[in-house]
């Protein structure tokens, strides 16, 4: 029993901290095409995050200024995004392919720059601290390496990211600035007509998804692993922006995708480490081929916002 | 004069050619000012990407042989978005056709010539099949195929992985599979040059001998005559006719009696056919074999860049992938040469993207220098 329990644990526990890059990921996501501003460059954006977070965490040696340079790192990539898109009437996927070669551009020509011609960071001194370590081990509430140390014993990053989608979902549904979005969203001109400014609405909205994103990114390099490297998000991004559409644009949907992600990363270490027979790329291919059979079988249509992709020109141009 | 002038430059800007390279114009601006913030010399980098091109015929040839791959994933993206879809999946429709040329290189026993074409024909049938699936999935069950390409592309990556791990296909502990047979090598003299004859041959000739030297092979020109062909479906026949009627208004199309569904599929099925054209010819003609990805190499997403940039035609495509191309291999030359990040190419080409995408911004630009020149 007590074996199973850990296992258990060790699979909750690996399944959060594998969740919660694409959760930051994913709410960007939710925020953006809620306004109506499809973003692809989710995957830049987050790159980006995550060489910023990592090289800011390692020249400052703390992980929270890092944490918040890979948020505006993002966050200005989001800027450019806007910009193309809401400014200038950018088709608005082509620009995210945009955003895609410029976060990774950007990165890896910063950390050639300040890690000697690498494309990689040097290990950062400290990582995103473990909150509740201290009622953890010998003499504390619970014993080191039971199932609830298995648990509960994770980054803060984690547990903000869970804050982060209630939050997201607390916005978007209960307040004034979140129906407004969602009006941007839906129907702009009706919205524009009411004196809600949709250029302004959008132009936070993407800001913010860039830094979300950027969070994400960080959540890998500063506290899944302890630097950045050029292959550490090769597709993170994706996978968030697929989760977020596969929750139906909805953060608490989003959220349970991301799990769904993080949770079969989680069970491919589990069945790793008991040597279970199975080839671990068959594995990794599990989540990919689940989340086809869903969409396929359950969600159907899917349920965008209706004024996605559309450029809005106030001028009715 | 002074009254053509202004049509001249209206003609200019309505074309999408001029803004293709007022953008290209500006990524290179672009470039040069990353560079020179960083403490590089500009046109010293420029120089050097320069010479890593045309200075010697074996560079020349490696340009074309990194272009091959982004022109023919290029056509694959540009076919798609013709036709009204976002191919984000050239990346696996690339690995499923790698894959399949590998195996049908190494498995199969057959003559020179024969052995290429049907691992070439396996390939496009295997991707196209793999392609077809996302549009299937789209026609029937109206999910979106930026996500279904997406989760597509990671199956293939695993599934590449997985098939390397085969004791009959891959060389155990290498992280690689056997090398195909030497009947499917697609490459160019490549038998004649190894030998007795050849090399001798090639001691007097040092020009060939320095373009030989490189892996050239015959993708380039399967490329542009696939670029031929996607140009002659598209525009010269009844099906590629639909098919650009479904992509301009689907709706429209369904009223004129097309079936928007069948197209659908068909469209994403020679997409993908595309796709793995250009993983078999990177089998066949440069790698020989594949190997355990870490990551994804990038070949799709490229071919999304060479599409847009090509203003998603079968011309465009060439010329935007061996810019690309050119880029790519002339630009690494910087990092050795005066330790420049060679990242630099990726800002350079993200930049070209951005500008492509905004052409109301170029056409702003422009039209306010027009007026300040009057003034």
């Amino acid at each position: 029993m007590e074996a199973i329990l850990k296992d258990l644990g060790f699979l909750i526990g690996t399944t959060l901290m594998y969740s919660t890059p694409l959760i930051f990921t994913s709410l960007g996501g939710v925020i953006t095409e809620r306004s109506g501003v499809v973003n692809i460059g989710l995957e830049g954006m987050m790159f980006f995050g995550a060489f910023v977070g990592a090289a800011a965490a390692y020249f400052t040696q703390d992980p929270w200024i890092g944490f918040f340079c890979a948020g505006l790192a993002g966050a200005l990539l989001g800027l450019i995004h806007a910009v193309a898109c809401v400014s200038f009437a950018a088709e608005q996927i082509v620009s995210g392919i945009a955003i895609n070669f410029l976060g990774p551009g950007i990165a890896l020509f910063l950390s050639r720059m300040l890690f000697d011609g690498a494309t990689q960071t040097l290990t950062v001194p400290n990582k995103i601290p473990l909150p509740l370590s201290f009622l953890f081990g010998e003499g504390k509430l619970f014993p080191s390496a039971g199932v609830m140390d298995l648990i509960f014993n994770r980054f803060a990053t984690v547990y903000l990211a869970f804050f982060l989608v209630w939050l997201v979902w607390f916005v978007l549904y209960k307040t004034k600035i979140g129906m407004r979005l969602q009006a941007v969203g839906e129907h702009p001109e009706a919205a524009d007509t009411l004196g809600i400014s949709v250029y302004r609405i959008r132009y936070s909205a993407v800001i913010m998804s860039g830094f979300f994103a950027g969070m994400g990114g960080a959540a890998m390099s500063i506290a899944v692993v302890s630097r950045f490297s050029n292959t550490l998000i090769s597709g993170h991004g994706f996978i968030a922006l697929a989760a977020m559409i596969f929750g139906k644009w909805r953060p608490q949907g989003a959220l349970l995708a991301c799990l769904l992600f993080g949770g079969a990363k989680g069970f491919e270490i589990f069945l790793g480490a008991k040597g279970v027979p199975i080839p671990s790329s068959i594995l990794a291919m599990l989540p990919y081929i689940l989340t086809i059979v869903i969409l396929v079988s359950f969600v159907g249509k899917t349920t965008a916002p209706a004024a996605i992709g559309k450029i809005f020109d106030k001028s009715g141009k | 004069m002074k009254l053509n002038f202004p049509n001249l430059k209206e003609q200019f800007l309505k074309g999408t050619l001029g803004l293709t390279l007022i953008s290209i114009a500006l990524g290179f601006i672009l470039g040069a000012l990353v560079l020179l913030v960083a403490g590089f010399n500009p046109l010293e980098a420029y120089w050097v990407i320069l010479k890593g091109i045309f200075s010697r015929p074996k560079y020349v040839s490696y340009v074309i042989i990194y272009a091959t791959p982004l022109i023919v994933t290029g056509l694959s993206v540009a076919f798609a978005m013709r036709t009204g879809l976002f191919n984000i999946g050239a990346e696996g429709q690339f690995i499923v056709g790698a894959i399949v040329a590998a195996a049908a290189g190494y498995f199969f026993k057959l003559p020179v010539g024969l052995h290429a074409a049907v691992a070439i024909l396996l390939a496009m049938t295997a991707a196209a099949c793999w392609g077809g699936l996302a549009g299937y999935i789209k026609a029937r069950f109206g999910v979106h195929e930026v996500i279904s390409t997406i989760m597509l592309n990671w199956i293939a990556l695993y599934l590449s992985n997985f098939v390397v791990t085969l004791e009959s296909f891959g060389r155990q502990g290498t992280g690689k599979t056997y090398a195909i047979q030497k009947t499917a090598y697609i490459d160019i003299l490549g038998h004649w040059k190894r030998s007795k004859a050849g090399i001798a041959f090639l001691r007097e000739h040092p020009v060939l001998w320095d373009v030989l030297k490189s892996p050239v092979n015959m993708g380039f020109i399967f490329a542009i005559l696939l670029a031929i062909l996607v140009w002659y479906i598209l525009n010269k026949t009844t099906l590629g006719y639909e098919l650009r009627a479904v992509g301009f208004n689907p709706d429209a199309a369904e009223a004129g009696g097309i079936n928007v569904k069948r197209s659908m599929v068909i469209s994403m099925a020679i997409s993908g056919a595309l796709g793995g054209a250009a993983g078999a010819f990177q089998v066949l003609g440069v790698s020989h074999r594949i190997a355990k990805l870490a990551a994804m190499e990038g070949y799709g997403f490229d071919g999304i860049a060479v599409s847009l940039i090509g203003n998603n035609s079968g011309a465009g495509s060439v010329f935007a992938g061996l810019l690309f191309g050119a880029l790519k291999y002339g630009g690494s030359k910087i990092q050795d040469a005066m330790q420049a990040p060679t990242e630099v190419i990726n800002i350079m080409v993200g930049t070209i993207i951005l500008f492509v995408a905004m052409p109301k911004l170029i056409r702003l630009i422009l039209t306010f220098k027009g007026r300040g020149g009057k003034s």
